[in-house]
């Protein structure tokens, strides 16, 4: 009878989707064992997001509804969830490997003393041990983690892997109300800029990628307009962000981001094995590149042989026309 | 002030080829390398003694032969290492060589700060940075793109942290462990003098005994995550199409074919 725990992530008010994927991941273990899931929500004015767990797959919940929490601070979510931990002794705690989960976690099982397997590929339960695989050298091989006798067993699960449930509002479930853990926070978050407007890397379920063939920043705006078109994140390989053509924070890539979108579109990037690193596991990749030999074309499913600036603005147009835009 | 460089020696995925796999890299890979996160956190701890006085010092857990990447680190700039290097060491995870690395913290006398990378690009864990704050009780400012302010007499840090969905400025009080990302300032180069220097270093090493701790508490035994194996990624298949014909039509081509994926 595992019982499993799952954190409800969430920003400006909005639940995070990487918390209902590993709450489908979490119904499926307990189905699997017998066990129960409790969604854990920490916020303030949370209490809400309880009834929509229970949609999503929850049978319980544990809200910790305070002020202090409205902003995310590590050290308060970290020992308000060690503390309930403590108290309520969950066999298995899942994060989503989101910026917050990867931190929460490794802070949690620090001061629990237990084992940790972070952005997990896939998991199972073999008896009341939780068995997890999960990428390694930047992604080029696959690590499977199992775990000693130490409970809670934590896993942070990566995004866009695990597919949500489709949300049943028949579901219901019992609620506890909790409290925070008696710290007081020492860092103090004291400016937000909202990168508005902009569609994150890690969100994306479409990338258009720019590398060394886009030449220079002026070659950007020509890759952005098909990102535009499609509603997906602009990311550059190491090659256009070190020339200084583009901020890092669109590097995809072994220093830059790890991603997975449904779509990858890359435009004269050549596939270093370190940029493949960072978006190999994509679901569909297109390659648009002048060099017929480039290593890119070798993970591709379509490839364009051909000057990006004659192919991208056609494909822009292609689907403007296409979607309507 | 002080600072703590958080440095791992890690495989060279730039060595990986058809007949080099992860796999072979692992085991027996050619020459290894500073951890390429860690590169930046040792810039950053050489910028912030430049700037305000002290030193950064790095701190390793590793085989004997992560000495060639401590001496890049010296190359680069810091002015002293401590290599903690025991065979009880072998397999610890994430937590295991948090208390390692705590237990040599506690030996190093007053520090300012600890710097770490994102990640190694081995374990690929990002935990072991988080896991050194929790144990040692002092706050952990991770994705660090930018120090706006440090102030090491009244022991206060304000950083921007490029997190999910936006930029956040935060102050902490320092001692702190601060994560930092690329964005932080390209590393640099050894200098010419610093590698003859570094060369010639003696590293100093400390193991089990040194760390007054157990063998229950590292390696495999200290561990409550463990590698049951590890193996090569399914292969992908790669059936390229390649799509022909002038933009237009070309471009008319594979709109239809990616909306019959459903990615679109």
């Amino acid at each position: 009878m595992a019982k499993i725990w799952t954190l409800v992530e969430h920003r400006n008010g909005a639940i995070d989707s990487i918390s209902w994927e590993t709450l489908a991941m979490a119904r499926q273990l307990a189905d699997k064992s017998g066990g129960s899931v409790t969604a854990v929500i920490l916020g303030d004015g949370v209490g809400d997001f309880a009834q929509t767990a229970f949609h999503y797959g929850a049978d319980d919940a544990i809200v910790v509804d305070d002020p202090s929490l409205k902003d995310y601070r590590l050290e308060t979510y970290s020992a308000t969830l060690t503390a309930l931990a403590q108290e309520h002794q969950p066999d298995v705690f899942l994060l989503g490997a989101s910026d917050k989960g990867r931190e929460i976690a490794p802070a949690v099982a620090a001061k629990l003393g237990v084992g940790l397997a972070s952005d997990v590929l896939s998991l199972d339960m073999d008896g009341d041990k939780l068995v997890a695989t999960r990428p390694v050298l930047v992604g080029n091989l696959v690590a499977t983690i199992t775990f000693g006798d130490a409970k809670p067993q934590m896993a942070s699960l990566r995004r866009r892997v695990f597919p949500a449930l489709e949300p049943d509002t028949a579901r219901n479930g019992n609620v506890t109300q909790a409290n925070v853990a008696g710290i007081t926070p020492v860092t103090e978050v004291v400016g937000f800029e909202a990168a508005e407007g902009e569609v994150s890397l890690n969100d994306a379920s479409i990338i258009v990628s720019g590398g060394r063939g886009v030449g220079g920043p002026e070659g950007f705006p020509t890759v952005k307009a098909l990102a535009d078109v499609l509603g997906g994140a602009l990311g550059a390989s190491r090659a256009a962000v070190d020339a200084g053509w583009i901020p890092y924070k669109h590097q995809v890539g072994q220093t830059g981001k790890t991603v997975q979108p449904d779509l990858y579109i890359a435009c004269g990037i050549s596939g270093a094995i370190q940029h493949l690193a960072g978006m190999k596991t994509s679901k569909v990749i297109v390659a648009i590149n002048k060099d017929p030999e480039a290593p890119i074309f070798k993970y591709a499913k379509y490839g364009i042989v051909g000057d990006l600036f004659k192919y991208v603005p056609a494909l822009t147009e292609a689907f403007k026309a296409e979607l309507g835009k | 002030m002080k600072a703590i460089v958080l440095m791992k020696q890690t495989p060279d995925t730039a060595q990986l080829s058809a007949s080099m796999d992860g796999l072979k890299l692992m085991a027996e890979g050619g020459p290894r390398i500073v951890n390429p996160w860690d590169e930046y956190a040792i810039e950053t701890g050489i910028t912030l003694a430049e700037d305000h006085g002290g030193e950064a010092v790095i701190l390793t857990m590793g085989k004997p032969e992560a000495t060639e990447a401590i001496k890049t680190g010296l190359a680069m700039g810091c002015k002293g290492a401590t290599l903690l290097t025991d065979d009880a060491f072998e397999n610890s995870d994430s937590l295991a060589t948090a208390r390692i690395l705590t237990a040599a913290i506690n030996q190093m006398g007053d520090y300012d700060i600890i710097l770490a990378g994102k990640s190694a690009i081995d374990g690929d864990t990002a935990q072991t940075a988080v896991q050194v704050a929790a144990l040692l009780g002092v706050p952990y400012l991770g994705y660090v793109a930018k120090i706006e302010a440090v102030d090491f007499d009244a022991k206060t840090i304000t950083v921007v942290r490029a997190i999910d969905g936006g930029r956040e400025t935060v102050t902490s009080p320092l001692p702190a462990v601060v994560s930092v990302l690329k964005e932080i300032g390209e590393p640099r180069y050894p200098s010419f003098m610093g590698i003859r220097k570094a060369a010639k270093a003696k590293i100093p090493e400390m193991g089990l005994a040194d760390l007054g701790l157990s063998a229950d508490e590292v390696g495999a035994a200290g561990s409550q995550a463990q590698w049951l194996q590890v193996t090569l990624p399914p292969a992908q298949e790669s059936t390229l199409e390649v799509i022909e014909g002038e933009p237009e039509e070309a471009a008319k081509i594979l709109v239809q074919k990616l909306l019959a994926e459903k990615v679109i």
